[in-house]
């Protein structure tokens, strides 16, 4: 790195104490440049073994990397943490300002541990933590409120970043969100959706892909309704970029609602849509209409849900009351049915208020649900991380399974489907194999820290060059062997708190709906896993070394 | 010639005029610019693009006490910092308050109208032009 960069800077807050510090941590920075490298660091360091994610002392360790606000496209923050949906790692990107808000800040990393004794937020400026009170802000029915009275309680507009949780983060549900500028997420996993491009929705359809109704049906006969090209055609109100990025891919529709009870009397709400919330949803739930669609992904927005696992979690309990597993004695009266928005509508606010057993269960996911109501062939839940909207095949679903995160991001095996296995298969132990060696290459993009979307531009030829410039000086091969170390140091974390691939479950659904690769059975599947298993749980020497290649 | 905003509807928030502005000088980040983007209220409400105006007869030049800024050829004032003390009166003349702040320095940072941010911007929101007839000159 860079002489005294002030990458290195670690601000440390501990809220119960109200105390903050800084540390400089070159070894960490210098070594595993940031993001997602340092933040599995500083994890396994702050977070041992076994600790309760809900735990005062479970820290959330925020980073960026030494590539942010030098190059175009390296806008992403790293959350690392351990997520109470899961137990175990936690780890969210989010793009919008927060990277370069906190790299200009003079921070690489920030460390929060410890809990506020009434409601608070944190402002961070100029490398120093500042501990505020927002107990009138708590229970506001929108978080985008929220974050407009903090933005005008804070100053350097433009140059900052605001991240907040909404209601479903008060409550402690298990999938709630942050956001970050109203439009962007730490998603997934509980700290907080995700990135995906809406105009996959058309094509995965027709080619069986598209998850539909409880994925039921891998079409849907409404795909067109809610393609990305429908809402850009017909609601796309702005696009909007993350810090130093010129792709713009926040798209935000512009809702035009009447108010019944008085003519000429309209509100208009922008929401932020793209490909998984359309399918968690809209396919998911089987949901034709695309302005329904956009009215429910505004009301996960609003309470602080992450879209995916609320669309999973409902669209199994619709199936669940379709085959009396669930009743309306369990709803409290409510009546879930596909295709009819007004049920989810009530279904994630009952979510988001914990309000009887069964929606204090289903808000800590689907496998919680199922566990107590059954239905676990149809939990469409993988690592405990409800299924992203890819029901293309045996990569696919080996790759849900095998990333670190449980995330379609970690190594795309999607793209490997509709790419290669869509021409014929190949052994189970060389698609692990594929897998893997994706996702040890995405750990040096994730901690640079670099959005997935640039893969294509930040080859490692260019990231190399791209380093030289941040002060790093490395050969491929270094950088090949930083990123299994990274890749390694994740699988530590998870197997020391209890992850064992031997138990990840296959809910028997993906093997009945035909997908866009078919043929794969579950000795398959095993089979994969198993041979990750064994080279994740061995010294990096007895692993075949791969390339740092590997573009999807 | 001078930077005009041409749409500031078709902005995208991505600041890479910022970066481009700061990268000028040699530096990375944001720290130096002379251009700024900030939303109007929250993201979903667009965004402002926040530079000099070029201002025909500058009420910053005006105010300052030291004859730093100088009148610049088609607008807007060229900064000499060998004179400038830092007082900052300049800032509050300003009531586009497009005059920025180098903490580094202590001095003011304002728009020389170069165009290199324009160069860069990937959605048409800048162009280095022509003062256009139909701007009103304050000094009239």
């Amino acid at each position: 790195m860079l002489p005294s960069d002030p990458l290195a800077n670690v601000l440390y807050i501990d809220l119960s104490k109200k105390r903050s510090w800084l540390e400089r941590r070159e070894d960490l920075f210098g070594k595993y440049f940031g993001g997602a490298g340092v933040g599995i660091q500083l994890l396994t360091e702050n977070c041992p073994a076994g600790m309760d994610p809900l735990a005062p002392e479970a820290p959330i360790v925020l980073t960026t990397g030494p590539l942010d606000g030098l190059f175009p496209l390296a806008s992403k923050t790293v959350a690392m943490f351990k997520s109470p949906h899961t137990g175990n790692l936690g780890e969210s990107h989010a793009g919008g300002r927060s990277a370069v808000a906190i790299r200009m800040s003079g921070l690489g990393a920030i460390v929060i541990t410890g809990t506020n004794t009434n409601p608070g937020y944190l402002s961070i400026e100029g490398g120093k933590a500042y501990f505020l009170d927002a107990t009138t802000l708590w229970g506001m029915t929108s978080s985008v409120t929220a974050g407009r009275i903090i933005r005008q309680n804070e100053r350097s507009a433009g140059l900052r970043s605001i991240m907040r949780i909404g209601r479903a983060g008060e409550n402690l549900v298990t999938y709630a969100d942050v956001s970050t500028e109203t439009y962007r997420h730490f998603g997934r996993l509980g700290m907080g959706h995700d990135l995906g491009t809406a105009e996959n929705i058309q094509p995965l359809s027709a080619l069986g892909g598209l998850p539909t109704r409880n994925l039921q049906s891998g079409r849907f006969d409404s795909a067109e309704a809610i393609s990305g090209e429908h809402y850009a055609e017909h609601y796309l109100g702005r696009r909007l970029a993350c810090s130093h990025c010129p792709v713009a891919c926040i798209h935000i529709a512009a809702l035009r609602e009447p108010y019944q009870d008085e003519a000429y009397y309209y509100k208009t709400t922008m929401i932020s849509y793209d490909y998984e919330p359309i399918y968690a949803l809209g396919s998911m739930l089987g949901i034709r209409n695309p302005e329904q669609v956009l009215s429910l992904m505004d009301k996960v927005e609003v309470l602080g849900l992450d879209a995916m696992s609320s669309g999973v979690c409902l669209a199994w309990a619709t199936e669940a009351m379709e085959k009396g597993l669930v009743t309306e004695q369990d709803t409290g009266g409510l009546q879930l049915e596909f295709r009819k928005v007004d049920g989810y509508l009530a279904g994630v606010e009952a979510i988001t208020r914990r309000s009887n057993e069964f929606w204090r269960t289903l808000g800590r996911g689907v496998d919680a649900a199922a566990a107590r109501y059954g239905g676990a062939d149809f939990a469409m839940a993988f690592g405990g991380n409800e299924m992203p909207g890819y029901h293309t095949g045996p990569a696919g679903y080996l790759g849900f399974m095998l990333g670190a995160r449980h995330s379609h991001l970690d190594n795309a095996g999607y793209s490997i489907d509709q790419k290669e296995l869509t021409k014929g298969s190949i052994p189970a132990e060389q698609l692990a194999q594929k897998l893997m060696d994706e996702e040890r290459w995405r750990q040096v993009l994730s901690s640079l820290s670099v959005c997935f979307f640039a893969r294509g531009i930040y080859t490692p030829e260019l990231t190399l060059r791209a380093l030289a410039a941040a002060g790093y000086s490395l050969t491929a091969e270094q950088l090949a062997a930083t990123a299994d170390d990274i890749y390694r140091a994740k699988f530590a974390f998870k197997l020391a708190n209890g992850f064992d691939f031997n138990k990840l479950t296959i809910p028997h659904r993906i093997f009945e709906t035909p997908a866009v690769v078919n043929g794969f059975d579950e000795a398959y599947m095993r089979r994969a896993i198993a041979f990750a298993g064994d080279q994740l749980a061995s010294p990096r020497a007895e692993l075949r070394q791969s390339s740092t290649g590997g573009q999807s | 010639m001078r930077l005009s905003v041409i749409d500031a509807e078709r902005c995208t928030g991505c600041q890479i005029c910022m970066f481009a502005c700061t990268r000028r000088l040699g530096f990375a980040g944001t720290g130096k610019t002379a251009i700024h983007i900030k939303s109007v209220g929250g993201m979903e409400r667009g965004l402002s693009v926040v530079v000099c105006r070029a201002c025909q007869d500058p009420p910053c030049a005006k105010v300052c006490p030291e004859d730093a800024l100088v009148q610049r050829k088609g607008g807007g004032v060229i900064l000499n910092p060998s004179k400038c003390t830092g007082c900052g009166l300049c800032r509050e003349a300003c009531i586009v308050s497009a005059i920025f702040w180098d903490d580094e320095a202590q001095k003011p940072i304002i728009c020389v109208h170069c165009g290199y941010c324009a160069k860069y911007c990937p959605h048409g929101v800048l162009a280095l032009e022509e003062r256009r007839e139909e701007v009103p000159d304050a000094a009239k």
